[in-house]
């Protein structure tokens, strides 16, 4: 098995397979990983490690003390691993860069949740959403379309390659007419805007039953195409784009909606339904523009 | 490899060699040099474009928008980015806007307006000739962005809407709400984006620049570490470019993404480019103070929040009382009482400077009394809460979901953080280095800020060199190689030159590796930077910089001693990309507090307590340092060579800032 979790094998491994624990508490701390185990938060953490893409994962149980509720989730794990560090074990891999919600590195999927239990990245979650003494599973992202490289951290590349197939206004460097040379509805640009704040975390696919990038794609494809800016390429963008994501192996949409509950930035549902109407619509018009 | 663990002397100074000139830049009226430069530029054939193949380390708002335009010009690029995609790269976090002379609100604003305050806010330490470029490309580039579908705020008649920035009188920086950087970032990634899928742009993500490859005294390819695999790589081209951002993370705590890092620049800079004025770091006033020793970032709120909230910190040492229980007569509104012109809005470095001192004098707030206090209590009586919502609420509520505290509440606590880089690596007008063939772009270069970066500026700098110069000036330089040059596929891995920065590449990670010491990269990483903040921070001094200079020969050898490396080299390992951009970092602090210490003035974000105004200001002293430092590597534990560019000001006169 690859993934923890494709799109037919959905269980929660963390259940069944513990493979091993290692109790932190039992250990003495070392350089720049001390940390006061008489105050903070005692968590039991089961995090699912797996060495390599091609070698077999499991859920293992490691506890942490002294966990502050002003921690970010990452804090957290930040402690964990430099007492792995010291104790001569190999932390946990996980993807991180910003911490400031925006770059779209971080995602896990955490007691099931994508991005845990707040409407926020994992960097910006803290520790004072949960309480001490509790246990938390934290798993990869789950998705055929995203390979696990290591532990906590995924192949998204596949979002990549369905903006290359389209997600963009073609528009060479040099060739722009004046800004002001067209206008554009205030409603409009709004509309583009807030579509336009999807970072790519592929929390939305995590959170699929289907493992759909459909949120991600409609995203892009409705912030470029309310603009009149990216009226040329309307047609060719939304088909381009659907037949990427199918290719790469995202499922199909069901009007679930978890994906949309899961989004960090609020991407609307009904940009779905927006995606599907352009879709019809170049459909319609024979394809191209 | 010299024995890493013994511990180098520290330098014992420098020495100075000869002068530095950039003599690409056109004589002539300054506003007519850039448009001389793209004439005399030679040009490629464009059917030759594609047999010449060009290296962009880095995918930032430069390197994103660098490659695409490279690649639509019909080269063929190589790119790099350590991040698992190019989307992510630390110009994403922009937030405030992006400067542009575009004069919609016709309210006085011109390229010379623009070339005016950039020379000044950087406390004349910046080349007229480059600056003014900058301001003349500013408009184009609003004009591109805006052809990419990049989603700016619009007014209702559906133009474009302008804000104010920091130290200006004009309203010119545009804005797409609080994620400027984000939006632009997108444009270009998704033009970035285009090229791969045409097969123009060979994308390499999750792959780390290690080292540059330098073949008859020109750049010809890099060492990189493919992160997944751990498999060391040598690529090989015509030109290398540069975009891997600043070096701000070796302070530890800055508003950098975690792993930012100076491994590029730094490796660049030893196999022969030099690296200017690397002690100019721009510290932030308004960042949220970390909650504890546990933290490893620091989160940045916008500047704007100055312009209501009042900063103030207890009248004595050691009150620890809620700030609701301080009476008004026993606080301390410390800015409004020394700048009284200014207030609250002072400039960046001045609001940081007396933030840090307050604190020092023990008056600072919460953990560890390294905080300010930002109070809206007046302005929410005089506008209403309301209205401070609108105008404040989403990095209210930003801030509440760092601290669990409500601004409406209770006062924000801040403290300044390190936030940019305005050294890097010294470029010509073509943003050339000193080694032929390698470019730097954004902020991984020196070129256009002097010594101070002025708001909304920075992504205007690497849209600029991205999109519009580098494409300009690399052209010249590939129509102008040698007809003798070393063909491209005999620099293959058996190549001796290529062969021995592979050797030396895969040592540096074996010693790493096989080190089995007791001490994580993170610890190493903590430590430098609490020293470097301390010693080379807001205020340096020279007996401060002595004893940095001092300490960090000494932990650098702790570092190769007790550094522990768990894992493999061969998989996917953070803690071994770590420990190299430690290593680094422990290299290039030394050339930071040297730099420091050579230039005995103050001037913008560098700020030596020696040299100051009877007020606490920053004195300049231009009859001895009006020039840029590029430094010339020479071994290690070696003094190196200090040239000297000096400037030359023929529109602007340099002049004093004051605030008071």
């Amino acid at each position: 098995m690859n993934a923890p979790h494709s799109t037919s094998d959905r269980t929660q491994p963390g259940a069944t397979d513990d493979a091993e624990t290692t109790d932190g508490a039992a250990h003495g701390t070392t350089d720049g990983a001390a940390h006061g185990a008489t105050d903070g938060m005692e968590l039991t953490l089961r995090i699912w490690r797996q060495p390599g893409p091609e070698e077999q994962g499991a859920m293992t149980t490691y506890r942490v003390t002294g966990i502050s509720p002003d921690m970010s989730f990452l804090d957290m794990l930040d402690t964990l691993n430099e007492r792995l560090i010291a104790e001569g074990d190999e932390p946990v891999a996980f993807d991180h860069d910003c911490r400031e919600g925006i770059c779209g590195a971080c995602g896990m999927v955490i007691n099931g949740q994508a991005h845990g239990p707040q409407p926020t990245t994992t960097c910006q979650l803290h520790m004072r959403h949960f309480d001490d003494g509790d246990t938390i599973d934290v798993e990869p992202w789950r998705a055929a379309a995203f390979p696990v490289i290591r532990d906590l951290v995924v192949d998204r590349g596949a979002l990549d390659r369905v903006i290359g197939a389209g997600g963009y206004i073609t528009a060479p460097t040099g060739s722009a007419p004046e800004a002001h040379a067209t206008a554009v509805p205030k409603p409009a640009a709004d509309t583009a805007f807030a579509h336009a704040e999807c970072i790519g975390c592929g929390a939305c696919v995590a959170a699929c039953p289907n493992g759909a990038a459909m949120l991600f794609t409609a995203a892009k494809v409705v912030h470029l195409g309310v603009l009149p800016q990216g009226a040329p390429e309307r047609e060719s963008r939304v088909l381009d784009m659907v037949t990427a994501m199918d290719d790469e192996g995202f499922g199909g949409c069901t009007q679930v909606g978890a994906c949309a509950t899961a989004c960090p930035k609020g991407i609307p549902f009904e940009s779905i339904s927006d995606m599907n109407r352009e879709y019809l619509r170049a459909v319609r018009k024979g394809g191209r523009g | 490899m010299q024995d890493p663990t013994a511990a180098a002397p520290p330098y014992a100074g420098y020495e100075v060699g000869t002068p530095l000139a950039d003599t690409r830049a056109p004589d002539g009226p300054l506003a007519e040099r850039w448009n001389t430069r793209r004439f005399t530029a030679k040009l490629v054939n464009p059917a030759n474009r594609r047999n010449r193949t060009v290296i962009v380390v880095g995918t930032g708002l430069a390197g994103g928008a660098a490659g695409a335009t490279l690649a639509e010009q019909g080269y063929h690029v190589v790119q790099f980015c350590y991040q698992d995609s190019p989307r992510r790269a630390h110009s994403i976090a922009a937030q405030g806007g992006i400067n542009a002379a575009k004069n919609y609100r016709n309210d006085g604003d011109s390229v010379r307006r623009l070339f005016h305050d950039t020379v000044k806010g950087g406390d004349f330490r910046s080349r007229e000739s480059n600056v003014h470029r900058l301001a003349e490309v500013s408009t184009e580039i609003i004009d591109q962005c805006v052809a990419q579908g990049v989603p700016f705020a619009r007014e209702y008649g559906g133009l474009l809407d302008t804000r104010s920035f920091g130290g200006v009188q004009v309203s010119r920086t545009f804005y797409a709400r609080g994620q400027t950087g984000q939006q632009l970032l997108l444009g270009a990634y998704q033009a970035l984006s285009r090229q791969i899928a045409a097969g123009r742009v060979e994308m390499h993500p999750r792959c780390e620049m290690l080292d540059l490859i330098v073949v008859d005294g020109r750049a010809r390819g890099i060492v990189a570490r493919d992160l997944v695999t751990g498999r060391i790589e040598t690529h090989t081209a015509d030109a290398v470019v540069l975009a891997t951002g600043g070096y701000g993370n070796v302070f530890h705590l800055s508003t950098n993404a975690k792993n930012s890092n100076a491994t590029a620049i730094w490796r660049a800079h030893r196999r022969g480019a030099l690296l200017a004025n690397p002690c100019f770091t721009q510290i932030h006033p308004t960042c949220i103070p970390r909650a504890g020793d546990h933290q490893s970032k620091l989160t940045l709120m916008s500047e704007s929040l100055r312009n209501d909230g009042r900063i103030w910190v207890p009248r004595t040492p050691g009150d620890h009382r809620p700030p609701q229980d301080i009476p008004e007569d026993e606080r301390d509104y410390y800015l409004e009482r020394a700048y009284p012109a200014f207030g609250n809005l002072v400039p960046r470095d001045i609001a940081s400077r007396a933030a840090k001192n307050v604190c020092d004098e023990g008056r600072g707030v919460g953990p560890g009394g390294q905080g300010v206090y930002l109070d809206f209590a007046d302005a929410m009586e005089r506008l209403g809460r309301r209205a401070v919502e609108e105008k404040y609420g989403n990095l209210f509520e930003m801030y509440e979901r760092i601290t669990d505290e409500s601004p409406y509440e209770t006062p924000m606590r801040i403290y300044p953080a390190i936030h940019y880089t305005m050294g890097g690596l010294w470029v010509d007008y073509d943003l050339q280095t000193t080694v032929p063939g390698l470019f730097a772009i954004g902020e991984a270069n020196f070129s256009d800020h002097g010594a101070n970066r002025l708001g909304a500026s920075a992504l205007m700098q690497g849209l600029a060199d991205g999109y519009f110069i580098l494409p300009a000036t690399l052209g010249d330089y590939l129509a102008s190689l040698p007809a003798d040059l070393t063909p491209r596929a005999e620099i293959d891995d058996a190549h001796p030159d290529v062969r021995a920065t592979v050797d030396e590449v895969a040592d540096r990670l074996c010693a790493l590796l096989s080190n089995n010491g007791d001490r994580s990269p993170e610890s190493f990483q903590k430590e430098l930077g609490e020293l470097l903040w301390e010693e080379c921070g807001m205020a340096r001094d020279a007996d401060g910089l002595r004893h940095a200079l001092e300490e960090i020969p000494r932990l650098r050898a702790e570092f190769w001693r007790r550094i522990r490396v768990p894992g493999s080299g061969e998989a996917f390992n953070q803690s071994l990309e770590k420990a190299h951009r430690v290593s680094d970092y422990l290299e290039l602090a030394e050339l930071m507090c040297l730099d420091a210490l050579h230039r005995e003035e103050s001037c913008g974000g560098h700020f030596r307590s020696e040299s100051q105004t009877g007020t606490g200001e920053a004195e300049r002293d231009d009859e001895r340092f009006s020039y840029v430092a590029a430094w010339e590597f020479t071994g290690e534990g070696k003094p190196p060579v200090l040239h000297r560019e000096e400037l030359d000001f023929e529109d602007v006169r340099p002049s004093q800032r004051s605030y008071a």
